[in-house]
C-alpha cells in the first residue's frame, strides 16, 4: 500500500481537478435543472461512505473474531470515513430536496434510514473514544451491525415507496439515459472512493501509531 | 333506504372516498434522469447558491478531516518522543 499511496494521491488530485469542469458541462436535467448537479457528489459521497462501511465492517469482524489489533486500526479508520462522506450526503441530500421537493428534509424511509446508518457509525466512534478499556470489542460488534443495515438502507427505495430516485437512476444513467452525464458521474464516483482509500490508508497509520504508542506506555508502566 | 338505493349510495361513497385517497398518493420514484430540452425555463428558487454550499460543504469537511488526522497524527509523533526519551533517560 505503501508504494501505491502517492500514485493513488496524483490520480485522486487529478481527478478533483477535472471532475468539477466536467460537471460544470453536464446536460441539464430536465425537472430539476441546475439542482440536478449535487447528484455528481451526492451520490459519490454515499459509495465513498460505503467504501468506509465495507472496510470498517470487514475489518472488525476479523478484529472481534481473530482478534487482529492490526485489523481493528482498519476499522476505526473505515467508521470515520464512513461518518465523515455520511455527513456529506446528509448535507448535500436536503440542500438539493430543497430545491427539488420544496423542502429540507423529509421522514421518508431512504432519508431516515441513511440518518440512522450514520448515527450508528457515529455510535461506533463515541463507544470507542468514552467506553473506556474493551469498548474496541463492543464498538466492532456495532460495526458489524451497521454494516448488516447498509444493505437495506441501499435497497429501501425499491422495496419501499418514496419521494427520493430509486436505485435504478445510476445504472440507467451510466447505460446513456442521460447523453453526456456519464463520464462526469463515473470520473467524480472513481474520485470520491479513491479519496475515502486514501484516508482510511492514512487513518489507519494514525490507528497503527496510536496503537503503538499504548504499548509503549504499558511497556514503561510495567 | 331500499337495496339498490343503498348499493348505489355505497358506491358513490366509495368513490368520493377514493377518489382524495388517490389523488394524495405522491408520485411514483423516478427510476431515471430525464434530459432538459434547451431553453426550458423551470426555476423559482434559484439553484446555484444551494448546489454551490453543497459543493463547499464537501470540500470544507474534507479539509477539516485532513487536518485532525494531521494534528492527531503530530500529537501521536510528539508523545512517542517523549515517551522514547523518558524510557532511555530510565534504562
Amino acid at each position: 500500500m505503501k508504494r501505491l499511496f502517492v500514485p493513488l494521491v496524483v490520480v485522486t488530485g487529478v481527478l478533483f481537478a477535472i471532475v468539477p469542469f466536467l460537471i460544470a458541462n453536464a446536460p441539464y436535467e430536465s425537472t430539476m435543472g441546475l439542482i440536478q448537479k449535487i447528484f455528481y457528489f451526492h451520490v459519490p459521497s454515499w459509495m465513498a461512505m460505503y467504501t468506509g462501511i465495507g472496510v470498517c465492517g470487514v475489518a472488525s469482524g476479523i478484529y472481534l473474531f481473530r482478534n487482529n489489533r492490526r485489523a481493528d486500526g482498519y476499522a476505526v479508520a473505515g467508521a470515520e470515513v464512513a461518518v465523515l462522506f455520511g455527513l456529506m450526503g446528509l448535507v448535500s441530500g436536503p440542500l438539493w430536496g430543497r430545491k427539488a421537493w420544496g423542502v429540507w428534509w423529509q421522514w421518508d424511509v431512504r432519508l431516515t434510514t441513511a440518518l440512522l446508518l450514520e448515527l450508528i457509525f457515529i455510535a461506533y466512534i463515541m463507544v470507542r473514544k468514552y467506553g473506556g478499556p474493551g469498548s474496541e470489542k463492543l464498538a466492532a460488534a456495532t460495526a458489524l451491525f451497521g454494516t448488516a443495515t447498509a444493505p437495506f438502507v441501499y435497497k429501501s427505495v425499491d422495496i419501499w415507496r418514496t419521494v427520493h430516485p430509486k436505485t435504478s437512476v445510476v445504472p440507467e444513467l451510466l447505460a446513456g439515459s442521460m447523453p453526456g452525464a456519464a463520464l462526469p458521474f463515473g470520473l467524480s464516483a472513481l474520485a470520491f472512493v479513491l479519496l475515502a482509500i486514501l484516508f482510511i490508508t492514512v487513518r489507519t497509520g494514525l490507528a497503527h501509531r496510536q496503537a503503538a504508542l499504548d504499548d509503549l506506555y504499558l511497556e514503561l508502566e510495567d | 333506504m331500499n337495496r339498490p338505493r343503498g348499493v348505489l349510495t355505497l358506491i358513490a361513497s366509495l368513490f368520493l372516498l377514493a377518489a382524495p385517497t388517490l389523488a394524495a398518493q405522491p408520485p411514483a420514484a423516478s427510476s431515471e434522469f430525464v434530459p432538459a430540452t434547451p431553453g426550458s425555463a423551470t426555476e423559482q428558487l434559484p439553484a446555484a447558491p444551494l448546489l454551490v454550499a453543497a459543493y463547499a460543504f464537501v470540500w470544507v469537511a474534507a479539509m477539516v478531516y485532513v487536518w485532525t488526522i494531521w494534528r492527531r497524527l503530530n500529537k501521536v509523533e510528539a508523545d512517542m518522543h517523549a515517551l522514547e526519551r523518558k524510557s532511555r533517560a530510565a534504562r
